[in-house]
């Protein structure tokens, strides 16, 4: 019975969830099925998809190429490069880990629980995952720190404390920024079990511990693998996170060490070799994907109409337990950080503001394009181009963004001044950092779209613009906006290659440094409000436009 | 004249023969399971090409013509309407695909929904309606379209027998109206007698010339006997 | 249209006034309202008739980059230390100035490179967190580990470049031992200053690695006087902000104008306040009283570049080792 039960249980989350990197058209098994007619076959034809990915191939590789060729081939690698490789990938590993399994007990809370207010928290959780990476060490600091919240408690309870500095740090801030994105996806696994398995469930009268072993470890089975994986790319190339909070060059990145190599030691050669490494282990994880289903996109709604069975008991104490620790992990380094800040944010200097309209604009632009670009690349995979095209979307994943900067610095040099450059090339590059998150929740979207309509729209002849005014832009809206937000978001929270380009109009991120840089470290935690604020905004207004 | 010139299909590991000519009239298209009945239907509609033969449409080869320039009206199985737009927008995609409609051609789409019974209806979207309506706003586009060539994949399979009649009914109307050449995919064999004159049996990986429908329902070939019991 | 209008603005270079145009590639924080640039680009625009324009980011590395193709004419906020490979590319040209009399605590003799503020590595504390805080270098490494210190990346910063060659002036060849020493008590390593500093103003740490001008911020512009620099018998390590003309200027008159006009009077009174270190050229009697107020060491330590490039490498691999464990 038992066996027989798995058995039906499995399939349905792995096929209505679990899209996944690979989202190549089904193949023809049984061609009387209109299913398998999603794909006409076709000779090749080149859609707007093919170009943006080639280009962004270009770009990635192309500047890659640059660098070395600029100083005439790779360099060997350092012993100290060996180890942030080592560390990279171990950090990695270990975060991705760690966000996976904690995330479990707090979408089984958020999956089973009603309460007042529950759509809004999880909104809420989903907030660190686009707060900038400057902030968001601010607020650590302030409730984990040696004079946080956390270990002035445990020095009142006499219990020894806790440090945030070191590995320990890195994987803690890391945890911080993805377990939203864990939370999300997991959360969905959850809500595609089929009402019916629940109800099915109930009537042989289940107890919790049976549904955990035949509906929920299944699910996660099939899930958690995706999740890690998302997140464990996301942690690859981890760069400020490491430099505040890694406590030394014990906790050396790869992406720290082009920095370096970039920098201070101005060895071309270097950095472009560790940006190869990069590229290498991007292309590794994906064909480590190959394998594992990655969950789709987590913007698509979280409330499905399965309400899995609540027990009561012990139980109840537990979810409770868990969304208050998920809730109190994420949200009080948030609260803190406003906390500090608010107070001279009407004070900031005028500077301040119109470097923060300037991001704004800029963050504007980069998720105009990033939809742009989202949405020729999603059409063209829904269509079935080739694998590589979504591989070229995923590459900005892994991409540093300072050799990808430096690249183009020494591909346009002769066309424009860097001055010209600062920040069209910001725009472009937050642009294509942004793709990945963008894809995975449209590359969905457009499948679904491409099968349900794609035959109806062929048929009436529908093409061209007219096809994307009154199909794809309305049927796409809601995973377009989200993908806009999240782009707008990281855009505005970026420090990145705007540094090394230089420039006379600095961004918000910027001028907190350069605040910090002047001694004004109040009127850098006002400014760091301003850019939360502002990223947040940004990031609503789109996913609000899109609904 | 729809005349299928010694086409060979493959899809895979599965292959569709068909050489024969369909005069004009209606047409049910009747094989088992898996036989390859869609995969007729998306041949003329031009979502798959054959690897070899061509497609002819009263002496124009139509084989490599893109599936929205075809003399062809198709019906699927699901997703015969945009649930984001009006069912006046729906409609009027059968007179342009981009909607920039003139005004005659929006009293054409008032009037055809007058026509299918579906007056007062322009403003609302297709969830708001009832399957039976929503298969109504799909034919009043059938009918703005008036293509010569009409394919339908079982449109009518989710709705009850009373609603179905009514629909094929509906259908007859608008074929007679048109002089459409019709192809319907079913699979109940009183549909077939009631509204095909003739049958195109889909078996083997073959679809035969059209034969009377009555006789071959009568004495069914053999696969074909165990598809219907 | 307006709508239009603002984002051009914002995003588009200012429209140029002038015909000519002098080029300062400056370190990121000199251009901000409240870094020394305007104060600096005012006070020569009344002087030359030209229009003078910051660029700011990562000097060294944009102008190795762009070599002679550069449109750099002067550059402004190389640090000591630095120098030998900006030195070795060829493409700066001798400033042309009297460097005898200067303010500094080192001979300096460079024709290149020419210093205008400079001031001394320091561990900065807060007397009303840490009472009773190492009155010497030595003391420092034997104090008990949990006296935490935050301080900067050798391969990423100039302050953490510095600390690197200080604790090799002092300690010498024992230098690992001295890091083995201090290792426990660094809560963290952080990129730049700013992050250090903000740790440490946060109360996160007892003591930043800084400079001894630092107490001078907060007590001008916060009143704060409970902010200090240690001061140590064995010495702290000069560090230097420093200018050149690029050689291949296409204008070579307005760059050298620049340069004749750093070691006068009038800009070096600008540099204290606005950039919290001390000026290259001023006698002691004009800097503002709360520099002339502020501890100094008695002993001012610092590598020639000869030196320090070649001391670079082998003592960031001490340092390495030390960290790595």
């Amino acid at each position: 019975m038992a066996a027989r039960l798995r058995g039906v249980t499995v399939d349905r989350p792995q096929s209505a969830n679990a899209a996944s990197l690979r989202h190549d058209v089904p193949s023809a098994a049984s061609p009387a099925d209109t299913d398998a007619l999603r794909g006409p076959r076709r000779r090749f034809v080149v859609l707007p998809g093919h170009l943006v990915a080639a280009l962004l191939a270009a770009a990635i590789l192309g500047t890659l190429a640059a660098v070395a060729w600029a100083v005439g081939g790779l360099s060997a690698l350092t012993e100290w490069d060996w180890r942030a490789l080592r560390f990279t990938l171990w950090q990695a590993a270990l975060s991705a880990t760690l966000s996976a399994l904690l995330a479990v007990p707090v979408a089984r809370a958020l999956a089973r629980r009603r309460f007042p207010g529950r759509g809004l928290l999880v909104t809420l959780l989903g907030a660190p995952f686009i707060l900038p990476v400057i902030v968001a060490i601010m607020g650590l600091i302030a409730i984990f720190g040696r004079n946080g919240f956390v270990n002035d408690s445990l020095r009142g309870l006499g219990l020894p404390e806790m440090s945030v500095y070191g590995w320990q740090g890195v994987i803690l801030a890391h945890v911080f920024f993805n377990l939203p994105l864990s939370v999300r996806l997991i959360l969905q696994g959850w809500q595609a079990i089929p009402a019916e398995r629940f109800r099915l469930a109930a009537s042989l009268d289940f107890a919790p511990r049976d549904i955990a072993r035949h509906l929920e470890r299944p699910m996660l089975r099939s899930v958690l693998p995706g999740v890690w994986l998302a997140v464990f790319l996301v942690c690859l190339t981890s760069f400020t996170v490491a430099l505040a909070l890694g406590g030394g060059p014990g906790a050396t990145t790869v992406e720290l060490a082009i920095y370096q190599a970039f920098r201070f030691d101005f060895d071309l050669g270097r950095a472009a070799t560790l940006g190869l490494v990069q590229i290498a282990l991007c292309v590794g994880a994906l064909l480590l994907a190959r394998w594992i289903a990655v969950p789709a996109g987590f913007g698509a709604g979280m409330d499905g109409p399965a309400l899995p069975p609540a027990p009561g008991g012990w139980r109840k104490g537990g979810d409770a337990l868990a969304i208050a620790a998920a809730a109190a992990f994420l949200l009080t380094p948030l609260l803190s950080v406003t906390a500090a800040g608010l107070p001279r944010l009407v004070v900031l200097p005028g500077e301040v503001w119109t470097a923060a309209l300037r991001s704004v604009i800029m963050a504007v632009t980069s998720a105009t394009l990033a939809v742009a670009a989202c949405l020729a690349l999603a059409l063209a995979i829904a269509r079935g181009a080739g694998r590589w095209v979504e591989a070229a979307g995923m590459l900005p994943l892994v991409a540093s963004p300072l050799v990808l900067g430096t690249g183009l610095f020494i591909l346009l040099r002769d066309m424009a001044t860097p001055q010209q450059m600062a920040l069209p090339v910001t725009v472009a590059v937050n642009a294509a950092m942004a793709l990945p998150f963008g894809l995975r929740a449209l590359i969905p979207a457009a499948q679904a779209l491409q099968a349900d309509y794609g035959q109806l729209a062929a048929s009436l002849d529908l093409r061209g613009l007219a096809r994307l005014r009154l199909l794809v832009l309305p049927r796409l809206a809601r995973p377009l906006g989200f993908a806009g937000g999240l782009a707008a978001a990281l855009a505005m929270g970026d420090l990145g290659v705007i540094t090394l380009f230089a420039s006379d109009q600095p961004t918000l991120p910027l001028k907190l440094y350069q605040l910090m840089n002047s001694y004004r470290m109040a009127d850098a935690s006002a400014a760091a409000v301003l850019l939360m604020t502002l990223s947040f905004a940004l990031f609503w207004i789109f996913d609000r436009g899109g609904r | 004249m729809l005349e299928f010139r010694d086409i060979l299909l493959r899809q895979g590991g599965f292959t569709l023969a068909a050489d024969f000519a369909l005069p004009q009239g209606r047409h049910a298209v009747i094989g088992a399971s898996g036989s390859g009945k869609s995969t007729l239907l998306a041949l003329v509609g031009g979502f798959l090409s054959p690897e070899r033969g061509r497609l002819v449409w009263d002496g124009q080869d139509i084989t490599g013509m893109a599936p929205g320039r075809r003399p062809v009206s198709t019906l699927f199985q699901h997703h015969n309407l945009f649930p984001h737009l009006t069912v006046a927008q729906n409609v009027g995609m059968g007179l342009r695909p981009d909607l920039r409609l003139d005004r005659a051609q929006k009293d054409r789409v008032t009037q055809v929904l007058e026509e299918v019974g579906l007056g007062g209806t322009a403003d609302r979207r297709p969830g708001a309606l009832s399957g039976g309506q929503q298969g109504r706003v799909a034919l009043a586009r059938v009918l703005l379209r008036a293509r010569p060539l009409l394919l339908l994949d079982e449109p009518f399979a989710a709705l009850g027998p009373a609603l179905k009649s009514e629909m094929l009914a509906l259908l007859s109307r608008i074929v007679d109206e048109t002089g459409a050449t019709v192809l319907m995919v079913t699979h109940d064999p009183a549909d077939a007698r009631a509204f095909a004159p003739l049958t195109v049996l889909v078996e083997d990986g073959r679809a035969h010339a059209p034969c009377p429908t009555g006789p071959l329902l009568d004495d069914p070939p053999p696969g074909l006997r165990a598809y219907l019991g | 249209m307006k709508i239009v209008l603002i984002p051009a603005l914002l995003l588009a270079s200012p429209a140029l006034a002038q015909d000519r145009v002098l080029t300062v590639y400056a370190s990121d924080y000199v251009a901000s309202e409240w870094g020394p640039g305007p104060r600096i680009e005012k006070g020569f625009e009344a002087i030359c008739d030209c229009d003078l324009q910051f660029v700011t980011g990562d000097i060294l590395p944009r102008i190795l980059m762009e070599g002679e193709g550069t449109e750099a004419d002067i550059v402004f906020g190389l640090n000591t230390d630095m120098t030998a490979r900006a030195r070795a590319s060829g493409l700066f040209a001798p400033h042309g100035q009297d460097t005898t009399g200067m303010s500094l605590p080192v001979a300096w003799s460079d024709d290149i490179f020419l210093p205008y503020n400079w001031g001394e590595t320091a561990f900065v504390y807060d007397e009303t967190r840490l009472e009773s805080p190492p009155a010497s270098f030595d003391e420092l490494l034997e104090a008990p580990d949990d006296l935490k210190i935050v301080i900067q990346d050798p391969r990423s910063s100039i302050s953490g470049l510095a600390l690197l060659l200080w604790v090799k002036q002092v300690y010498g060849d024992d230098a690992p031992e001295a890091w083995a020493k201090l290792a426990p008590k660094v809560l963290t390593v952080t990129r730049g200053w700013s992050e250090s500093y903000g740790l440490f103003t946060e109360g996160e740490a007892d003591m930043v690695l800084s400079y001894t001008t630092s107490p001078a911020y907060h007590i001008a512009a916060e009143d704060d006087t409970t902010k200090k620099a240690a001061i140590f018998p064995e010495g702290h390590y000069f560090m230097a902000e420093l200018a050149a003309q690029v050689a291949s200027t296409d204008q070579p008159e307005l760059a050298q104008q620049f340069m004749d006009w750093i070691l006068t009077p009038e800009f070096q009174k600008t540099i204290p306040l606005a950039n919290w270190s001390l000026p290259a050229k001023l006698p002691v009697e004009d800097w503002p009283q709360v520099m002339r107020d502020l501890p100094r060491p008695d002993k001012t330590l610092f590598y020639s570049e000869d030196e320090a490039e070649a001391l670079r490498q082998p003592a960031l691999d001490e340092w390495l080792r030390a960290f790595a464990g």
